[in-house]
């Protein structure tokens, strides 16, 4: 049973989402109960995963059995599954906060999307297995297509919500097309030059053969690049983002925004390290006079710099909350090209911190919203006083993105910051240290309106949608909020004091990579 | 030097710590919950008790309580003579402010009372891990720690004013503990390819040059902005919105102590004495100490909010102790490490009458103490020794330090700056002198006329009277100090 675990990752959701639309659609109260089963045995047949890689380290599955063809290492025919302790991880957090945002989704879904809890059932377990199939995939296709199964899926589980949301999912289905259109195009491109799709076998291909130089490689770098950015709302590629997260109902938002983008940032690692190779990554100038590597990181810090500003000025917690997450993308890619191993370390080790914080800030604001239904930042007026638990946790969530011991933040800023000292490039630490200070104004001004009590000037909430049903608040947290509320802040304590060992794990997978001091 | 390795600076850490949850259990029950303080309390103190006696032997106590926290870092306590010193102060000092809290706080009727008392605990946890702290990252952790559990105490009292003092002291405090300390410990963290022990000799000696070395040892300073020193000191007089225990304890005590200290620590533990002496950049930090040390004295004189007046003077002795370090001599670490005890219990006398007076009279402002003297006698004669302390005069405890602290100037040859440390000495008389002779030698206006003694609480008199005391007795039995600071002195400084 154990070999057969990494498949086990994908199809539990993926059956699942089958079950429910055999079954759940006539017994309505089948739905969670199938959901929370199927990501449940996903937990464990990642945590089977995880604990094969510890012990035996990177290995490959191969779909159906399909043996690889030729000799030496051969051409692989079918579909493999690799993973390795970074992929491991990344599954790891997939499936974990898959898992809790079902728990917390248990009173959400019913109350806001009363009418269609098969289906947001449905699609929530679709996405849960295109993001964990994209996550594990060893083909560059299969990773095409399971980018479609997510990108669809999501669309949908955003549009579920308002009149306002629709518009965001539209804006969002534009925008995520374009992206995967110039994957399967980079992919094409690939494919054409080296006529395998195994991502190994690509790098292969490309070393043997010699064509680093072809333009055509080239160009499928630069699309895949293009594709993965638009994924991640890299800046200025977010427009779309923030209304999706924000509109959308709380369950998807806290389910999309931890694991999507952040999915996104570990195929921008996949494609680095395993694809191009990082040889070529840093190295590429594609004819121009700079290297990719000053130039991502330049990127980067704008990114960085650009997402803080734009949080400052919001007055919605969730749209607020969306614009940090752009900034935070620009932590990790920036951390991914900044060509040391303490970068790089850095990067993969703050997708599984973001993942957390992330999910802790969107569930206690789910919470909030839950109980005063007002999506204001000045809506949490007088909050520590009402409801002090939830806001200790908040609180923890908070502390970690500004980045202050002892919480996972602070860690993750320890590594991308020495790395960027170690790369001497000094604008990204720069732009890693204001964000923080403006992430502690961010939170700290929050503070201060829950801390303080004061009488509310406006008590009408602005974002008011009149086409949503009115959602009743409720009196008191149920304890399928605030348990995966809790869980989600204690991880975030938990893994900052584990960093060594969970960065020693990466370091395990990166061990054997060759980084290169970016030429120039 | 040998090492012990045992629990107890942990557990001396801890304790506090430990105490919340009893604290905040019997919140409704003001007396127990007041006990758990003092047993706490009492408990920290034993515990401190107990290590003194191996320190003073020369002998090193260690506790690794996490192996590798970063690679290559622990998270490790190793007490040693600053270490102890500033842990005996804060821990024995934390006792007699929680008895004065009890008269404060009851008698100035004050809300949230456990929300106090818990964060105080915390605070005085993390006040003891920075004292205790083995290398740099953990005392970052601790000094990050304190930053955040202060928070609530300086704005107690949650009204608008509190806001804004609490928004200037975590604007100031975050800004250059994540802006300057964060980047220079990395650049410390990268160059030493991971080691960042409080060794004899400094970490850090021998791998920068001067210019590096000169820009990161000025955000070190900087960015340990608890220790007021100027431009980055505005946030100390805001924290005065806090009520007068915090101001007391924690404004004059243990979380400017906690710059000052990490300062030296930064001075003799990242750098070493030896190393700075080569590169020629400390004298940079003796100006700006010296410049920190005349300008807030100036600012004192103008002050009308006694709390205001005294925090200016702290900014100034604060900088008393970094000037000390910073002449990179025996003599001036012997002076700085004793100006930590002395100005300690000093100051936290004249904060705790401050805070009698308002309790008992409700003024703040040190116009309206006309006469107060002959209604307050004791709080007023124990504020008269402790201002007289803090000039330095004989026979009270902070002549010593002052002494010394000359002395480590002349030894450095910095005549000038020994000159402003005596124009300081006068400027101190100048701005507190007055606050005694219009106590006692004023007619109070009429409508603050009272008939006999009208002091505040008795849980607010004992303990400024004991620290009255103890800056007379001090001065009388210096030895202990001053064989501490001795034993600092000869680990940091080669004669």
């Amino acid at each position: 049973m154990g070999e057969q675990a990494p498949i086990a990752i994908v199809l539990a959701p993926l059956f699942g989402a089958l079950l429910i639309a055999f079954v759940g659609i006539r017994f309505k109260a089948l739905c969670l109960p199938v959901t929370l089963g199927a990501l449940t045995v996903s937990l464990a047949a990642t945590i089977e995963t995880f604990r094969t890689v510890l012990s035996e380290g990177e290995f490959i599955y191969l779909i159906s059995g399909w043996e690889r063809l030729g000799e030496g290492k051969g051409i692989s025919i079918g579909i493999e599954y690799r993973v390795d302790a970074i992929s491991a991880l990344v599954l790891l957090v997939i499936a974990a906060v898959s898992l809790l945002v079902a728990v917390y989704s248990r009173t959400r879904v019913v109350a806001e999307t009363p009418d269609r809890i098969p289906y947001y059932y449905m699609l929530y377990l679709l996405l849960v297995a295109g993001l964990a199939g994209m996550t594990i995939t060893n083909d560059a296709f299969n990773l095409f297509v399971l980018l479609e199964i997510s990108s669809l899926t999501s669309y949908a589980l955003i549009a579920v919500g308002s009149r306002r949301a629709v518009l965001s999912a539209f804006n969002y289905v534009i925008m995520g097309t374009i992206g995967a259109s110039f994957y399967l195009l980079g992919v094409g491109y690939l494919y054409i030059k080296t006529g395998v799709l195994n991502m190994e076998d690509i790098h292969a291909v490309i070393v043997a053969n010699d064509l680093a130089e072809s333009p055509s490689i080239q160009v499928a770098f630069v699309l895949i690049l293009m594709a993965v950015w638009i994924k991640m709302a890299f800046f200025p590629l977010h427009a779309w983002l923030p209304n999706a997260y924000s509109y959308s109902p709380t369950t998807t938002g806290a389910l999309m925004a931890p694991l999507v983008t952040k999915v996104m940032i570990y195929i921008m690692i996949r494609m680095m390290v395993t694809v191009f190779g990082l040889d070529y990554a840093f190295r590429a100038t594609l004819g121009m006079p700079f290297n990719w590597s000053n130039l991502v990181v330049s990127l980067s810090s704008i990114a960085i710099v650009a997402g803080s500003v734009m949080a400052l000025s919001r007055r919605d917690l969730k749209k607020m909350l969306s614009y940090i997450i752009i900034a935070e993308v620009g932590y990790m890619v920036g951390g991914a090209w900044l060509a040391n191993e303490r970068g790089m370390t850095g990067a993969v080790y703050h997708i599984v911190n973001d993942a957390f914080m992330t999910l802790c800030l969107f569930l206690a604001v789910g919470v909030f919203i839950a109980r005063t239904g007002d999506p204001r930042i000045a809506g949490m007026n007088g909050l520590f006083k009402k409801m002090p638990i939830t806001m200790a946790a908040f609180t923890i969530g908070a502390l970690s993105m500004i980045g202050l011991p002892p919480t996972c933040g602070f860690f993750s800023k320890w590594y991308l910051v020495g790395g960027g000292i170690e790369a001497g490039q000094w604008h990204f630490v720069g732009a890693l240290l204001f964000s923080s200070l403006v992430n502690a104004v961010i939170f700290f001004r929050i503070f201060e309106i829950a801390y303080f009590p004061k009488e509310l000037s406006d008590p009408a909430p602005e974002c008011t949608d009149p086409d949503a049903a009115p959602v009743a608040t409720l009196q008191r947290t149920p304890l399928s909020m605030s348990l995966p509320l809790w869980i989600s802040a204690i991880a975030l304590i938990g893994l900052g004091i584990f960093n060594h060992t969970i960065t020693q794990w990466i370091g395990s997978a990166l061990g054997s990579l060759k980084f290169f001091p970016p030429a120039g | 030097m040998e090492i012990i390795v045992s629990p107890v600076p942990f557990y001396a850490c801890l304790a506090s710590l430990l105490a919340v949850i009893p604290i905040v259990a019997f919140g409704r029950w003001p007396n127990i919950r007041e006990t758990c303080t003092f047993l706490a309390g009492a408990a920290k103190l034993a515990l401190v008790l107990a290590m003194v006696p191996v320190v003073l032997k020369g002998k090193l106590i260690e506790f690794t309580l996490v192996n590798e926290i970063v690679k290559g870092v622990p998270l490790q306590f190793r007490v040693d003579g600053l270490g102890i010193l500033f842990g005996l102060v804060a821990s024995s000092l934390w006792i007699l402010t929680t008895l004065y809290s009890t008269g404060y706080m009851r008698g100035a009727n004050e809300h949230s009372q456990t929300r106090f008392y818990a964060f105080f605990a915390v605070s005085l946890c993390a006040t003891l891990g920075v004292a205790f702290a083995a290398n740099l990252l953990t005392l970052y952790l601790f000094y990050e720690m304190l930053s955040l559990a202060t928070y609530p105490l300086v704005t107690h009292h949650q009204d608008k004013e509190a806001r804004s003092g609490g928004r200037t002291y975590l604007t100031y405090l975050l800004s250059t503990s994540i802006g300057f300390v964060l980047p220079a410990m990395l650049y410390c963290y990268s160059k030493t390819g991971g080691s960042m022990d409080f060794s004899t000799g400094g970490f850090l000696a021998g791998r920068v040059g001067p210019t590096e070395g000169l820009v990161v040892l000025l955000l070190f300073v900087f960015g340990f902005a608890k220790s007021g020193i100027m431009p980055f000191h505005s946030w100390l007089p805001n924290a005065m919105v806090a009520p007068t225990p915090v101001s007391a304890l924690l404004h004059a005590v243990a979380v400017v102590k906690v710059g000052v200290f990490c300062t030296i620590r930064v001075i003799t533990g990242v750098f070493g004495t030896d190393f700075l002496q080569t590169l020629d950049i400390a004298a940079v930090v003796s100006w700006i100490a010296g410049f920190t040390v005349l300008v807030s004295s100036l600012i004192a004189l103008t002050q009308d909010n006694l709390k205001r007046r005294l925090a200016f003077s702290t900014i100034g002795q604060l900088s008393y102790i970094i000037l000390g370090v910073s002449f990179l001599t025996a003599n001036g670490v012997i002076g700085s490490s004793m100006h930590i005890a002395m100005h300690a219990v000093g100051k936290i006398t004249l904060f705790f009458c401050a805070g009698a007076i308002y309790i008992a009279t409700g003024k703040k402002y040190v116009s309206q103490l006309s006469g107060i003297g002959r209604r307050m006698p004791f709080t007023m004669a124990a504020f008269t020794l402790g201002s007289l302390s803090i000039i330095g005069l004989p026979p009270l405890c902070g002549a010593w330090s002052k002494w010394f602290l000359f002395l480590g100037g002349m030894d450095a040859k910095q005549y000038v700056l020994v000159g402003i440390l005596i124009v300081s000495s006068l400027l101190n008389i100048a701005y507190l002198i007055p606050i005694v002779i219009k106590a006692f030698f004023e007619q109070p206006s009429e409508e603050d006329k009272v008939d006999g003694i009208a002091e505040a609480p008795l849980a607010c008199v004992i303990p400024l009277c004991c620290t009255a005391l103890g800056c007379v007795a001090l001065f009388a039995f210096p030895g202990f100090l001053h064989s501490l600071a001795r034993l600092i002195a000869t680990t940091t400084t080669t004669p």
